[in-house]
């Protein structure tokens, strides 16, 4: 007789029970959970505490974003944007702003393209420091590093709410410029939130980073391996994450980033425990960017004065603009036939895309690992179902 | 009672208190609101539980996530209309005696998204709403104030008489309809005995009756 491994044994015993129907169980996680971000639903076939098949289920925050953008002006369009991930509005405003500019061929005044790097960046700090805060809460360390992270929110936000009058919804950026420029202090203030926000880096370093359940619960789970992650066509940390050295700021160079001298943290082995450090490395690079951009910043106008604000009619034609959103590629598709509304109105959202992978990460994992991995996912569902 | 003699009593170090006060008081104090995100709102909603505004100074720290065991209903972001027949169904779940606060213009009426065919434009079509909150989306402070006006109404409600609250009532429904979809929209696409408001007459303000007693008609 052959002797069997007591491993083989234990996964051909699975093997055996997952074909037979009745020892599957069919559950479905959402749309209201207390994991997921939002009103997100998997379908999730279990094999006892293993995950054998996951569907996701979108659409239940379908608000008609790109339908109500037909319909509108293309100014209108842009409160509009504040709303498609609702964490970050300001990078949003850039990247519609930015595809605006490139249709009708706007060019930015410097003052302005500064702001748009300064106001892009902190979010780009606070949408990681609360990721992780949410991340850790969906692992079971209730409160504290979601305390901590939005403790530096709030300051982050104080700053929004000085230059664009609302904590959240920014509206601010405007095709050729911004709104309105910076209020009198507001660069100092910036200065020393700058300063200060490695002290809480190393904080929650300190706390997390070689944190023994941390590690146990994220090292080697929801692998993404490096091929997939391409053909995937995921983008931002979650790519990066996987070893793929791809950041739209370094390879498009939008804007004024081909001034900035920062670096684009890679991770090795593409698990939970990657995406995770790879966001602190990113805002340690995001406060780089921001020192030296506050250095540099020069006066001037912060609007192009030759584009019309009322009766904005670009020229018939095409444009995909695209930036490095906290999440991932953001991408906005414009077809102009030359009337005050686009003809057509099309977000590549990051997160969407990024959910794509989510069951080849989900396969074989217990429940509670599908919900830490699809914590590192980073999903906003306002971006999702648009 | 009568003020005077409980003054005079509080005086003397004697403390006296109704039923309905002390009954109030503990419910007012330690309202659980249900984990319940919806959109941008929910964040605002986070924050509002996080250190700078600390829902917890008012009895609120404790998010449930389960309907069964929470009092409050925070309708925090867009209900669509893919989303209005779970949350209906997770109003129901929860237990009396239970409230809802519709937090921002979406949950009130649509908000910014009430020209899209997929938007409900406004929950309180299918359950009574104790207070509305505009924004958008609203400040931490003003959840707080509409989370102290809760308090406020639940502790002026009377346990008995006929402006008693819904869950001493038992002709009043607890449970509502959940809609559906049908042909070309959920169905139905209100509940009449909650919604006053028709098109071909003028609106009806509901009176305070109407609100303690939403489903009686």
């Amino acid at each position: 007789m052959e002797m069997i491994a007591p491993e083989d044994q234990r996964t051909a015993q699975s093997a055996a029970t997952a074909k037979s129907e009745d020892a599957l169980l069919d559950i479905s996680l959402g749309p209201h959970h207390p994991s997921t971000h939002g009103v997100f639903r998997m379908d999730v076939v279990l094999d006892g505490e293993r995950v054998v098949k996951l569907k996701p289920v979108f659409g239940y925050l379908h608000r008609n974003h790109e339908k109500i953008a037909e319909s509108v002006s293309y100014l209108a369009s842009m409160p509009y944007t504040d709303r498609l991930d609702y964490m970050c509005s300001l990078t949003n405003n850039w990247a519609y702003a930015l595809t605006v500019e490139k249709l009708a061929g706007i060019q930015v005044p410097e003052r302005a393209e500064y702001i748009r790097v300064i106001t892009a960046e902190l979010t780009r700090l606070q949408n990681h420091a609360s990721t992780i805060g949410f991340l850790m809460q969906e692992m079971g360390a209730s409160g504290t590093p979601l305390m901590y992270a939005f403790r530096e929110r709030e300051i982050i936000l104080d700053l929004f709410e000085s230059l664009t009058g609302s904590r959240m919804m920014s509206n601010y950026m405007r095709f050729g410029g911004c709104r309105v420029d910076l209020p009198y202090g507001w660069l100092k203030q910036t200065e020393k939130v700058v300063a200060e926000f490695p002290r809480f880096l190393d904080e929650f370093e300190r706390l997390l980073s070689s944190n023994e359940i941390l590690l146990a619960r994220t090292q080697g789970v929801g692998v993404l391996s490096k091929k997939l992650a391409i053909q995937g066509g995921i983008t931002g940390p979650m790519l990066r994450a996987s070893g793929v050295n791809y950041d739209i700021r370094k390879v498009d160079k939008y804007g004024i980033y081909d001034r900035f001298d920062f670096r684009v943290p890679i991770g090795e082995h593409g698990d939970v425990y990657d995406r995770f450090m790879i966001r602190l490395l990113e805002m340690r690079e995001s406060l780089k960017i921001l020192t030296q951009a506050l250095r540099d910043i020069t006066a001037g106008p912060i609007m192009d004065t030759k584009t019309k604000i009322r009766g904005f009619r670009p020229k018939a034609g095409e444009a995909y603009g695209r930036i490095e959103s906290p999440k991932g590629e953001l991408g906005f598709f414009l077809i102009s036939d030359g009337s005050p509304q686009p003809y057509r109105y099309r977000v590549r959202p990051p997160s969407l895309i990024n959910l794509t992978v989510l069951e080849d990460m989900c396969l074989g994992a217990s429940v509670a690992d599908t919900v830490v991995i699809f914590g590192t996912v980073d999903i906003v569902l306002g971006e999702v179902d648009r | 009672m009568d003020p005077e003699l409980k003054n005079e009593l509080s005086r003397q170090g004697i403390f006296t208190t109704t039923l309905e006060e002390l009954y109030n008081w503990g419910r007012k104090s330690s309202v659980w609101p249900l984990t319940f995100g919806l959109a941008c709102c929910a964040i605002e909603m986070i924050a509002t539980t996080m250190a700078r505004y600390d829902l917890a100074r008012f009895g609120a720290e404790i998010f449930r996530p389960s309907p069964r065991q929470a009092d409050l209903m925070i309708v925090a972001g867009t209900v669509t209309k893919k989303m209005a027949p779970q949350v209906v169904r997770l109003y129901n779940q929860m237990p009396e005696p239970k409230y809802v606060i519709a937090m921002g213009a979406c949950a009130i009426s649509g908000g910014p998204f009430k020209q899209g065919y997929n938007v409900l434009k406004g929950i309180d079509r299918y359950i009574p709403v104790d207070v509305h909150i505009p924004g958008c989306p609203p400040r931490p402070e003003a959840l707080m104030d509409a989370f102290i006006t809760l308090q406020k109404k639940i502790a002026t409600q009377h346990l008995t008489g006929v402006d008693r609250p819904r869950h001493l009532n038992p002709d009043a429904p607890s449970e509502f309809i959940v809609p559906e979809f049908g042909a070309h929209d959920l169905e139905p696409p209100k509940n009449l005995k909650l919604w006053h408001i028709t098109s071909n007459s003028s609106p009806k303000i509901p009176s305070t009756a109407d609100n303690n007693e939403p489903g009686k008609d």
